[in-house]
């Protein structure tokens, strides 16, 4: 318990937490802080570029094992089954309709690749590896919840006229979202080219890392805090604890499945952070379109509002402790 | 100088219904259309603006068609189709154009 607090309070006090901090509080405070959107994009590519093609290197420098597919395979499986879990738990604990309650745990079955990127950015702060391939893992995740969720609709209520359509054209999107395709596209570029490729670019895409990660969680800052204060309304104290509860019971099945997979204490512990995390990119658009019956309002300010600082300022260094304690790393 | 009828079809919706509501249009064979981004506004769910929107899913567009009166119905069909389900508004109104033949 003490590790956990103790790494919560180094956590607490990191440059990209305390920036994530600065622009949440800079919202509620109705400052006119903001990054331009173009600038927001810019860094939002440079960040999806950089963890790719860092991912891609280090899987051509170990080498390419069948626990690569395994562990996508599991990313596939949590993201379909998260969802079924989190709308078990959404219609114990709050009183949303079930096409609501089937968009929110769209979300949550699905991943947020800032959550992934910070965590990966704590590990490298705490001197830890993880596999390469995590990068392919979480592309991996971003697609089934959304498959999940239209089903959880379309059963609980077929005859209501309200049940989610999923068309070749929605499915293209989501597949070939302009993140995975540039994850995934520099995860293999940076397989191609391995470690002379990536000595290469370092300067680019190492030394800056870090800075552009503050400049980013700043304005994800903003967007959650201004998020938060116009639609707290909403935030009933049962989908406040779904929002704080559901990335703890995914991060358990994400330690499951990371120490069946035999993975690494950074791998566990990002595959936790995978499972524990929930998406504000990739499924609200898909939900706009699939689902335009579920309030936006409350998905996105359950998964940015509250999952995603939770998951920042204490989630990654509890699933960081859980995973040293119990793989000894 | 001479004038011409027209009817002018304004269409506020999600960003996200882009494609699938410029695709409609183009198969009613409506393929002359304006598309601007929306900054802010306020409607049925209250106010709302782009600042602080995470993803385009937060975001919406206007969509303007100038046609002839004689086209209106085919637009409307394909439009509502498209945005039945969807927040927005579809608004039409009378106006005059300079050069017929290029509506």
């Amino acid at each position: 318990m003490d590790s956990i607090l103790s790494l919560a309070a180094q956590n607490l006090i990191s440059p990209i937490i305390l920036f994530f901090v600065l622009g949440f509080a800079a919202a509620f405070a109705r400052s006119d802080l903001s990054v331009p959107e173009a600038v927001a994009k810019g860094m939002s590519l440079y960040l999806l570029f950089a963890i790719g093609f860092k991912g891609g290197a280090s899987v051509a420098a170990h080498g390419i094992d069948e626990t690569l597919i395994l562990s996508i395979l599991a990313g596939v499986v949590l993201s379909f089954v998260l969802p079924f879990i989190a709308m078990a738990l959404l219609r114990v604990m709050t009183g949303l309709s079930a096409v609501d309650a089937a968009a929110v745990a769209a979300h949550y079955g699905s991943i947020s690749i800032v959550t992934f990127v910070a965590a990966s950015s704590v590990l490298s702060t705490a001197g830890l590896m993880s596999e390469g391939y995590m990068v392919a893992v979480a592309a991996a995740m971003e697609a089934p919840a959304i498959l999940a969720a239209l089903w959880l609709v379309a059963r609980a209520d077929a005859k209501s006229g309200q049940g989610g359509g999923m068309d070749a054209g929605l499915l293209r999107e989501i597949l070939l979202n302009g993140s995975i395709v540039l994850l995934i596209g520099s995860f293999i570029i940076g397989g191609i080219t391995g470690q002379e490729g990536l000595d290469k670019i370092a300067s680019f895409i190492v030394s800056p890392f870090q800075g552009v990660l503050c400049l980013f969680l700043l304005d994800m800052g903003l967007v959650a805090g201004r998020g938060l204060r116009d639609a707290r309304h909403l935030l009933k104290p049962g989908l406040f604890a779904f929002g704080v509860l559901m990335p703890l019971v995914g991060s358990l099945l994400g330690l499951g499945a990371g120490l069946t997979l035999g993975l690494s204490t950074g791998g566990v512990m990002l595959m936790m952070t995978l499972s524990a995390s929930a998406s504000y990119i990739a499924v609200p658009a898909a939900m706009r379109v699939a689902l335009p019956e579920a309030n936006p309002s409350i998905y996105l300010t359950l998964s940015l509002g509250i999952t995603f600082p939770f998951n920042l300022t204490l989630g990654i260094p509890i699933y960081l402790a859980i995973a040293r304690a119990i793989t000894g790393g | 100088m001479e004038m011409h009828k027209a009817k002018r079809v304004e269409i506020t919706i999600e960003a996200v219904m882009e494609t699938r509501l410029t695709e409609a249009l183009i198969k009613a064979g409506v393929t002359g259309f304006t598309i601007l981004p929306v900054l802010a506004g306020s409607g049925r769910s209250g106010q709302w603006s782009r600042e602080g929107q995470v993803s385009r899913a937060g975001g919406m567009i206007n969509v303007v068609c100038i046609i002839r009166p004689e086209r209106l119905d085919a637009l409307l069909t394909a439009a509502f189709a498209v945005v039945e389900r969807h927040i927005g508004v579809v608004s039409v109104t009378d106006c005059e154009v300079l050069r017929a033949e290029r509506f």
